[in-house]
């Protein structure tokens, strides 16, 4: 007898209607795992020397535009003998997400190291210019790589800037709560996009001529601000469920400001914030995808034009399904663990 | 020396005094590097040229537009453009939404499986990519000459979708649609305000109904003096030539817009009315249930109702990101609000103001949805009880 959740404690379906959508919903199910494993196992086309041509006149996918297309998906226009350094790069990252997800890295200080160090390795390896690397500008990254770059540095920038306005929006000084609460709520409002856009457009009009940099850093500031205006109410919230005994006997003990914020409410606050932060990452990583619009070649915009050029126009249902499958893995995997954690936290056993 | 009290008060005051003074510097800093720029540019701040006509064309409008109308009128049109996306959106979103919440909630083991996979799969990849999928799907339908038929009334194609439509003028059109809405909203008032709860049943079926056709009949009466003269009233589609005449064109970039947010959307609207359900007390069901009332009638007065309040702020923010997602038309190039600013953008170079009106129209309408749902939730909110009890 499973949970009775939901509708199922009264609309309970009879026997009988119960069968027949089961009996339904299992034929349904059937038919389309038959259609998807006929096209995409059975009556694909894995390799094609011979390019397109080997994909006409077949029902099933065309794996072969994969084979042919990967490390510009992957890669975007990196130089070619040097695509090892960004593989490296995408599994540093890699590592230091999994690492970050063990609780023996949850204090601020090992965190901010981990993902520091793990930034900067990235970097190098993708930049560079050190220990014999050849130079590649930030111009020549692509694909998966750039997508995880823009993932990482709003993570980077976004999560102090949000801890910051959250503690600004809680103060008691009024003219700095107010400015807090007024960057967040408007930030919400706005779509992400519209703040891209002012990142990569009309910044250069605001400041003054060679203070603006790099569009690429200048998008990242603006994904990070829009990060951090949504993880900003989160850890708000949790802040919110921090009992007010806990802030009023540190206060007791005369511990100041900084070591009230930094020893007591904050990590009882996070442990509270852990599940929606999570979401919120996994949505920041979603969103990466956006800079195709501004016009930059990741993941995303680096599958339109896998299939985008001449030969390969028929296959973009496989170009959109590796690249989805690509996604999925890390969102999916990502939003288990929160779920995880959300389970065994009320379980109270973190 | 001063107390501890009051120094962390002179202290406080430095700090504001300091903080305010900073973002006035920092302001004057912008606007004086924004004004030098502009020189540099030779473009001048202002809002003269909402007037000038914009000579370019868009294609996708609700009222008629040509290249020679002026910026204002563009923007109008954008406006209205994401608030119909916006508005059709919302409505199918919610039903996919709420058929995919019963799926996942109902004692059907194999419907919950369908829900599960539906909401995981769609959850987890982006909105965009699903967007650009539908385009590229819908783009290579086959050409209007070998368009699927449905009965000689619908025809799809990858040129768009050819319905039937009335011959009647846009505005007669409108103002039908907006007669439909007000009898609409003067039913559900009237079939739910308190002030009418004391009516006896009968005469107050009677008064619905007569306002139905009251409504019906106004609606009717002024699509019959919109018609357009010497044209049949209903307008089917036909093939002539390369294209289809007669009826009405919806395009393939709303189509894929509606479908993208639709099915995305409905993944975590699904989520949102599932937590609603879940959430109501299991002391009201087994109350209503000890009073007797079947299952049909637990569901409708006692567990739906409760849910909804549950679920209201939830499904608010939901749909404030509905509005939001919108925007993603400018990738497929639907004109929506943000694809027209940046045109205007690129075409006039009044980036300043443009992004001004941009931020201000969204700030507007997110501002507006929010007011309008956290009023409904005021007005159906139970004095004095938790959903959860």
């Amino acid at each position: 007898m499973s949970r009775r959740t939901g509708l199922s404690r009264h609309l309970t379906l009879t026997n009988f209607l119960n069968a027949v959508i089961s009996a339904a919903g299992l034929f349904f199910l059937a038919w389309v795992a038959w259609r998807l494993i006929s096209w995409g196992v059975l009556g694909a086309v894995w390799s094609s020397p011979s390019g397109a041509e080997g994909c006409r006149g077949t029902e099933g996918a065309c794996w072969a535009v994969i084979e042919s297309r990967w490390r510009l998906i992957l890669f975007g226009l990196y130089p070619y003998e040097e695509q090892w350094r960004s593989i490296l790069a995408c599994a540093v990252v890699v590592v230091v997400t999994v690492l970050s997800c063990i609780p023996a890295f949850w204090t601020g200080r090992r965190l901010a190291a981990l993902w520091l160090v793990g930034a900067g390795l990235y970097y190098i390896l993708m930049r560079g210019g050190v220990f014999g690397l050849s130079v590649v500008p930030e111009a020549r990254w692509g694909g998966l790589a750039l997508t995880l770059f823009i993932f990482v540095s709003t993570i980077l920038i976004g999560m102090p800037m949000a801890i910051g306005l959250a503690l600004l929006r809680r103060s008691s000084m009024r003219p700095l709560a107010a400015a807090a609460a007024l960057v967040i709520d408007s930030v919400r409002s706005l779509p992400l996009l519209s703040i891209l856009f002012t990142a990569a457009v009309v910044i250069p009009f605001v400041l003054p001529a060679g203070m603006s940099g790099d569009k690429l850093y200048r998008v990242i500031i603006g994904f990070a601000l829009f990060f951090a205006a949504y993880q900003a109410e989160v850890v708000r919230s949790g802040m919110q469920t921090v009992q007010r005994g806990q802030e009023e006997a540190a206060l007791a003990l005369g511990l100041g400001y900084w070591q009230r914020m930094t020893r007591i409410l904050m990590p009882q606050a996070f442990r509270y914030a852990l599940p929606p932060t999570i979401s919120q990452i996994v949505i920041a990583f979603k969103e990466t995808s956006l800079v195709v619009i501004v016009g930059f070649f990741e993941l995303m915009a680096s599958a339109n034009a896998a299939y985008g050029t001449g030969e390969w126009r028929f296959a973009y249902v496989e170009v959109y399904v590796f690249v989805a499958a690509i996604y999925f893995v890390f969102v999916f995997s990502l939003s288990r663990y929160g779920a995880f954690l959300e389970r065994t936290m009320r379980v109270g056993k973190i | 020396m001063a107390p501890a009290s009051l120094r962390n008060r002179r202290f406080s005051w430095l700090v504001q005094a300091s903080f305010v003074a900073v973002v006035v510097l920092v302001a004057w800093f912008l606007i004086d590097s924004t004004r030098k720029n502009l020189e540099v540019q030779g473009v001048t701040l202002g809002f003269d040229f909402l007037f000038r006509s914009t000579g370019w064309n868009i294609n996708y409008s609700l009222i008629p537009y040509s290249p020679t109308d002026p910026y204002w009128k563009v923007l109008v049109i954008g406006l209205m453009n994401t608030l119909w996306l916006g508005f059709i959106s919302l409505v199918t979103a919610t039903i996919l939404g709420v058929l995919i919440a019963v799926a996942r909630t109902v004692n059907n083991r194999v419907l919950r499986i369908i829900g599960l996979f539906y909401v995981e799969s769609v959850r987890s990849v982006p909105v965009l990519l699903q967007l650009f999928f539908w385009f590229a799907v819908y783009s290579n339908l086959p050409g209007p000459r070998q368009a699927i038929s449905y009965g000689d009334m619908v025809f799809v194609s990858g040129r768009g979708v050819f319905v039937p439509g009335l011959n009647v003028s846009a505005a007669s059109g409108a103002l039908a649609l907006a007669a439909a809405l007000v009898t609409l909203g003067v039913l559900l008032w009237v079939g739910q305000a308190r002030r009418f709860r004391r009516m006896e049943p009968w005469p107050k079926r009677g008064l619905l109904l007569g306002i139905l056709l009251l409504g019906a009949a106004v609606a009717a009466a002024v699509l019959g003096l919109g018609r357009v003269p010497g044209t049949d009233l209903v307008s089917i589609p036909a093939r002539r030539g390369l294209n289809f005449v007669g009826g009405v064109t919806i395009g393939l970039e709303i189509v894929t817009m509606i479908t993208a947010i639709t099915v995305y959307g409905a993944a975590y609207i699904s989520e949102i009315v599932r937590a609603g359900l879940v959430a109501v007390g299991k002391g009201q069901i087994e109350a209503a249930r000890a009073l007797g009332l079947g299952g049909w009638h637990v569901f409708t007065r006692i567990h739906m109702p409760l849910a909804i309040r549950a679920m209201l702020p939830s499904l608010t923010n939901q749909y404030v990101w509905l509005m939001k997602a919108t925007t993603l038309g400018i990738a497929i190039g639907f004109t929506d609000f943000f694809m027209v600013v940046a045109v205007s953008i690129t075409q006039s170079g009044h980036t300043i103001e443009l992004i001004a009106i941009l931020m201000a129209g969204f700030l507007l309408i997110n501002y507006t949805l929010a007011r309008v749902f956290n009023w409904i939730n005021r007005m159906i909110a139970l004095p004095g009880s938790r959903v959860s009890s």
